[in-house]
């Protein structure tokens, strides 16, 4: 049996209606006009800017994970909570096993995120498919609902406001690191990985083997 | 009829084998499937279960509170009214949206949608069709009461002075999100489209 691919066509993901894929121009978006899914938009991001961003991410990803992201003092005595205090709080006690989902959603998510698009996305800008490449785009399709950065950020800021009335509190300077994050992860860790899927396209089409 | 969309790189492929289970994406090879009607038992399971654990992630407690010397537990709800009471009105809506109505609202969702699935109606499938787009998007957002709890924990280490530690109704709060979300994912929304009139 032999599969070919139809890449002029386009199947809408929520009813599964079948249209031809349309030329759009820039902020344009397809939508489906049984169901209203949006089926495609118009792509500004080429390789090269998927990579520069996924460079920018994981600088600023470095800084969220070094520094504090709130400060808080209190009589005197200060202290400030890193992202991985955060985790490492809820370690302990009754309620340990949740520090495993809350260490995925805000750390290792977006980490494994922003590594891997860099290393397809810098291979795709020289033209080639990444090594391991498919299995990898698999991986970051399944990874992309844990992603949780901006609730992460709106987070932090009802925890400022929350102890607002007993110490002086403050975001710290990985505050502002994982505001940008929340900006920049979705630019490239979007749902749609179009433009970076197509490099696997571009091989020669290789014979099928029929049975 | 072999006309289908791979789930996985969204790619269109066709293939023109009978053999439905050996079909694979052209591009990607993952497996290529006709609507998954078979997943609703495990969407149904998946939300019961959520709607257990949400019982116990509103009556335990999420939270202990020690300031000076005098501790206190706290539930979501106790939260809530706490700032409400102090006259932070913003930001115990932000709470009660997270923890209450979103939760509640994924409930009746998709208990909808799989009802509605179940039985093929045509009753409002385009409205149906977006309720699942918005379960989509807004549910994580629940995750925030367990960011909140982590981040203040995590700062509020003063030993005698002041103290935040979490509570197991915290636990059972995650469970409900992450239960909530796996069992959206279960629901194939092209079980909408299915039956008659279409
Ligand atoms: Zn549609
Ligand atoms: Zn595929």
């Amino acid at each position: 049996m032999t599969t070919s691919t139809l890449p002029s066509l386009v199947i809408c993901e929520h009813c599964d209606s079948v249209y031809h894929r349309a030329p759009l121009t820039r902020g344009q978006r397809a939508r489906c006009a049984l169901c209203g899914a949006s089926l495609y938009r118009h792509s500004r991001a080429s390789p090269e800017t998927i990579l520069a961003l996924s460079i920018a991410s994981a600088i600023v990803f470095l800084i969220a994970n070094v520094y504090p992201v709130v400060e808080i003092s209190l009589q005197g005595m200060a202290n400030g909570a890193t992202l991985w205090q955060a985790v490492l709080a809820m370690a302990s006690g009754e309620a340990a096993p949740i520090a495993v989902p809350v260490a995925l959603c805000v750390i290792i998510v977006p980490g494994l995120q922003i590594g891997l698009l860099g290393w397809i996305s810098a291979y795709a800008t020289a033209g080639r498919p990444a090594p391991g490449g498919i299995g990898i785009m698999r991986f970051l399709a399944l990874l992309r609902p844990w992603s949780m950065i901006e609730v992460c950020v709106v987070g932090i800021l009802v925890s400022i406001i929350k102890l607002w009335s007993l110490a002086h509190v403050s975001p710290g300077e990985g505050m502002w690191a994982v505001g940008a994050l929340m900006v920049l992860l979705p630019l490239i860790a979007g749902r749609d990985l179009r433009v970076l899927w197509e490099t696997f396209d571009a091989r020669p089409s290789e014979p099928s083997s029929a049975p | 009829m072999g006309l289908a969309r791979c789930h996985v790189c969204g790619m269109s492929c066709e293939s023109d084998g009978t053999d439905a289970s050996a079909r694979r994406c052209g591009r990607c090879g993952a497996p290529l499937h006709g609507v998954r009607g078979d997943r609703m038992g495990a969407s149904w399971a998946l939300l019961l279960a959520a709607l257990i654990c949400y019982v116990p992630a509103n009556v335990m407690p999420v939270m202990y509170t020690q300031l000076l010397g005098r501790g206190s537990e706290n539930t979501i709800l106790q939260g809530v009214a706490e700032f409400w009471r102090s006259g932070s009105y913003g930001i115990a809506l932000v709470i009660f949206v997270a923890s209450v109505a979103v939760p509640c609202t994924k409930f009746m969702s998709l208990g909808l949608l799989l009802i509605g699935a179940q039985y093929k109606t045509p009753w409002k499938r385009r409205e149906r069709a977006v309720l699942y787009r918005l379960v989509e998007v807004v549910g994580y957002w629940s995750m925030l009461d367990v960011l909140v709890v982590a981040v203040v924990a995590a700062l509020v280490k003063f030993r005698a002075l002041g103290d935040v530690e979490p509570r197991v109704g915290i636990l059972f709060f995650g469970a409900v999100v992450i239960l909530t979300m796996l069992s959206a994912m279960q629901f194939d929304p092209r079980l909408t489209w299915c039956g008659d009139d279409r």
